[in-house]
Parts: C-alpha cells; structure tokens; sequence
C-alpha cells in the first residue's frame, strides 16, 4: 500500500500532526523515522520531557493496549519498543540535565536456570517508555544476584521472571530470602512469565503476578501512587 | 521409510503420548533452576523412573528428558559442550524402557526451543538455530529415539528451522507449537496458520499439533482450529496441561483431576487429534485414567465451544484468532500508511 501520496515528510507536519505520526511509527516499528521525529521537536524547542510523554510513552501506552488485547503480539512489540528506545537514546541525557521527574526504580530480572528474556526485555522496555528506571539483571540469576542488585541499587520494584514451570518456583526461593533478611516489605514484587497466574502470585508472597508488559507498567504505576499517597499521609 | 510411530499410526485409531516431564522430575528431587537434562547422566535411575511412568500407565509413545537439550539452553550451566552426549543418554535409557515394555511403544526425541528470539526481530541466525537443532536431534537419534519431536515452539521461524535441521538429519519428526496468548503462541502464531505452514514444507512432520499452553480448554479450541486448516488425513496432536498452576507446600501441583483429564482425552479424539497426552501437570495416574476413558468410550461428534467449557472449564481468552476472528480483529485506525 505504498501509494506514491503516502509519502510524509515529518519535518512538513505541524507539531500535532507529528506527534500523532510518531505515535503510528512507535506502532509500526520505524526506528528510524522516530529518531528522525524526536529531532524534529526537539530543533523545535520541544521539552524532552514532553517530548518523551506525548510522543513516545503515549505511543507505547497505544501499543500496550493493542498487546494485552491480543491485537499485536511479541514481535511487533518488540519493533516497537526498538523504535522508542532509539528516541529514548536521544532523550536520556538531555532528561538527565532538565532533571525531570522520574516514577520509580525497578531491578528485573529472569530467575536461575531460565534463559528466556523475552518477557523480562518487554517489561524493562515498556517500563521505561513509561518513565521508570530499569536496572536489567539479565537471565539465569541466583537470589544472591537479585539481594545484591537491591541492596546497592535500593529500587522500589523487583521484578522477577520465569518461563518453565522448571524454574517459575525459583522465584519463591528469592521471596523467602527477602523475607528472611528482613527486607520483603522495602519493594514492591512483580513476577510475570507465561506459566504463572495470579493465584500462583499469591501464593509465593509476591505483590502481584503481571500477565503481559502492558500490565506490569500498569500495576507497577498503581503501586508508586500507592507510596507515594502512603508517604504523604504518614 | 517407515518407522514404529508410522506403523502404530496406520493401524491404530488413536495413540496414548506421555505426560508432565518437569513435573514428575521435581517429585523426585529436582530442584527449582537446576537442568533436567544433566541428571540423564547424573541420575539415569530416576530418568528411567519417569519413563516408566508413562510406559507403565499405558502411553503408546513418550518423549525424552532432552527439552532443554540444546546449545543455547545447556549453556546456563555452563553445559553446552554435552549436547550429544546428553541427548545421547536420554534416548538410551528410553530405548530400554521401551523395548522392556514388550508393547510397541515410540521412543520420540524430545527438543524444545532454544529460548533465543530469530532474526529480524532477535539475534538468531536460521543458520546458527538449523545447526543446534541438529545437534540436538543427532544425539537423541544415536541414542536411538524412533523420531524427534520438536515441542513448545512459538515462532514459526523457528519450527521452520528444527524442520530443515530434522531434514538434514533425514530424521521422521512431529512438531507441536505452544498457544499460550489469547489463543495464539507468544509470537501471535494462530492454530490455522500452523495448520497451513506445516502442510509446505520440504520434508512435512508425520504429526503436529499443540502442547502445553494455558488449560485443557484452551488446547481443544486450538485443536478444532487446527483440524478445519489441516482437513481429513492430518495426524494431530493434542498435549495439554493438567489444568493450571498451583503453588502448594513447597511445590507447584496442577489443578487438573485424572478425571478431568479423561474427559479432556476423549474431547480431543473427537475434535480430530490422533497422538493425546498431557502435558505439565499430567502424572501417571492421569495417563491411566486418560487410557481408561479413550479405551471404553466411543467417538463422539465433534465437540462444540459450549460442551467444551462445560466439561473442562472456561477458555482464557474469547477469542483464538482463527475463523471469523481472523479478519475482524479490530485493527487500529491509521491516520495513513507509510510507504
């Protein structure tokens, strides 16, 4: 469907125009034509703060909806989420310079004796296509890796992640160890991966189980506002 | 050629597959993190224990202790040099636990995906997935496995890559993709799709069908789909959970009761799968009862949505993604298309 008229220069678009195309583009996958957009607004004299709200997570925030409705699965995703953290790249420092407001901090990370990061990549990029701080852990991690991270990083979120029934009980091994050590109540713990449910959650002690990305940012926002209301009236 | 699992597929109406791997391995000790691939060779004692599980409780076919038994996958434990000789040993054992068994009974060679993403959207090559599935399916069929099975999968990529990799290794194999979102696999694979692809390639599987996914519901709906794309002739497979996760004392125990899962049996001859077995969750005990109910109940026709809920449960999601649905997901309103 490449007709010769749909052909868009971003840099003839007005500034609404651009942002509802960069939005399509986040959903489409180009990269490319996001960095080219993000320079576009910020030669405009856009605030990267804005520019990461209005064009990029309200993007993502589109794709999210159309992830967990089942309209859009991994790989488009994945594309997507490419394509912001291409913009993200351009952003970053200048966000760090304007100190503009942050959400949160998470750790994640995929439980030992799993390898599967697909899930745990999605939520770390949907995450800071929201605006949290992610700290990635990797794959295959002993307790000890996840104890370390949230003594040094002092994130408000663990976020833990298992894709074989095999190893989906590991989580609960890095549940009792916070526990032990006195720490569980200091974070908020999210676990996701294809063979948990909500029930099984529960069970081993976690805040709450994330059925997909969209739903992890989702939650993950709930219980910052959460705080940060329990912060205010204490 | 033919081979054990061609032979018992042209005399028999419906074969008995196997059950929870995993799940019958933490009951003998298996710790959460730890490959069960390794104790093929650390503890063949208790491999040959679970094979015999499902030799003893009637399957016609079981897989191997290998899913993980790849490059990418053994690499976490620091493990990836023993490939061939750990799917080697997987397939010996069930040899003997087979051939003890005095029935004829299909040794299938059990390989699962290797957990990395293909390109374009990931980093792994076809060439580099050919060459470990290949590896894969060479150590289970020199350990003498009767086909390879290829299981779990969610890319179609990647199942074309175990199919030219089985096809190098001139191997008969079967091929079963997990459907665990909204009625697709994670990669957004639908049941009609596998159906169609499975059907063109070079070197087509004896059987395919799905495992594992979120219930016993959902794989019938996946089977109904599938069966439609695949038309009469098709062999399918049907390999589901045990109902769903639950963590119970200290271990995971699945919600599906043998009674279910006998139910579940039976639904899934009559929605057009001839290899039935379970998955996660699915113990000796079910296998029997499974065996028990294919054995002394008659076909029926084929099962509706609604007769399926009734029997097992509601379905995770409203829709799979096949049929009508195909064409009317609701698709976002674009502003326009880019060239």
């Amino acid at each position: 469907m490449a007709d010769e008229e749909d052909d868009i220069i971003l840099s003839e678009l007005d500034d609404e125009e651009l942002v509802l195309q960069m939005h399509d583009d986040l959903y489409d996958g180009l990269k490319e034509e996001i960095t080219e957009a993000v320079n576009i607004l910020l030669e405009r004299g856009w605030q990267p703060y804005d520019i990461l709200t209005k064009a990029l997570v309200e993007g993502m925030r589109i794709v999210g909806i159309d992830f967990r409705d089942g309209i859009l699965f991994v790989p488009e995703v994945l594309l997507a989420a490419n394509s912001m953290k291409a913009g993200m790249a351009i952003l970053k420092p200048l966000l760090a310079e304007t100190g503009a407001p942050r959400l949160g901090k998470m750790v994640i990370g995929t439980v030992k004796g799993d390898i599967h990061d697909i899930g745990k990549n999605l939520v770390s990029m949907m995450m800071e296509g929201a605006g949290f701080e992610v700290l990635d852990l990797g794959i295959n991690n002993p307790v000890e890796n996840y104890i370390e991270a949230l003594e040094s990083e002092e994130p408000d979120i663990l976020g833990m992640s298992a894709l074989l029934t095999t190893t989906m009980p590991y989580m609960k091994v890095v549940i009792d160890t916070m526990v032990e050590k006195g720490m569980r109540d200091d974070y908020v713990v999210l676990v996701g991966g294809a063979p948990l449910n909500e029930e099984f959650g529960k069970a081993i002690g976690a805040d709450a189980y994330c059925r997909d990305a969209a739903v992890a940012v989702e939650t993950a926002k709930e219980f910052m506002a959460r705080r940060h209301n329990q912060m205010a009236t204490a | 050629m033919t081979n054990a699992l061609t032979r018992l597929l042209e005399t028999r109406d419906w074969l008995l597959a196997d059950g929870a791997t995993g799940t019958n391995l933490f009951n003998m000790g298996l710790m959460s993190g730890d490959a069960p691939e390794l104790w093929n060779a650390d503890e063949p004692a208790k491999i040959r224990a679970l094979y015999d599980g499902a030799v003893n409780a009637g399957s016609d076919l079981f897989l191997t202790n290998s899913f993980g038994g790849n490059a990418s996958r053994l690499k976490l434990h620091d493990a990836q040099n023993r490939v061939l000789e750990l799917n080697r040993i997987s397939a010996e054992i069930a040899r003997e636990a087979a051939d003890a068994s005095g029935r004829d009974i299909v040794v299938a060679g059990s390989v699962g995906p290797t957990g990395d993403i293909m390109e374009p959207v990931g980093t792994l090559s076809h060439a580099r997935a050919v060459e470990m599935f290949e590896e894969a399916g060479r150590g289970l069929l020199d350990g003498g496995a009767d086909v390879l099975w290829v299981e779990t999968i969610s890319a179609e990529e990647e199942m074309r890559a175990a199919a030219e990799a089985f096809a190098n290794l001139d191997a008969p194999w079967c091929g079963t993709m997990s459907f665990d979102t909204a009625g697709r696999t994670m990669m957004g694979v639908t049941s009609t799709r596998l159906a169609e692809f499975m059907a063109t390639l070079p070197k087509p599987p004896l059987a395919f069908g799905a495992n594992c996914g979120t219930g016993a519901s959902d794989l019938l709906r996946t089977m109904l789909g599938m069966a439609d794309a695949a038309g009469e002739g098709a062999n399918l497979i049907a390999k589901g959970n045990a109902g769903i996760p639950k963590y119970v004392d200290g271990h995971i125990h699945y919600d599906g009761t043998p009674e279910l899962m006998a139910d579940y049996a039976v639904l899934a001859r009559d929605c057009g799968a001839k290899i039935i077995g379970g998955c996660c969750g699915t113990m000796p005990d079910h296998l029997r009862h499974m065996r028990a109910a294919l054995e002394d109940t008659p076909r029926g026709p084929r099962p509706t949505l609604e007769t399926i809920v009734e029997k097992l449960g509601d379905f995770s999601s409203a829709s799979d993604g096949t049929g009508e649905d195909a064409n009317a997901a609701p698709r976002r309103e674009r502003r326009r298309r880019r060239a």
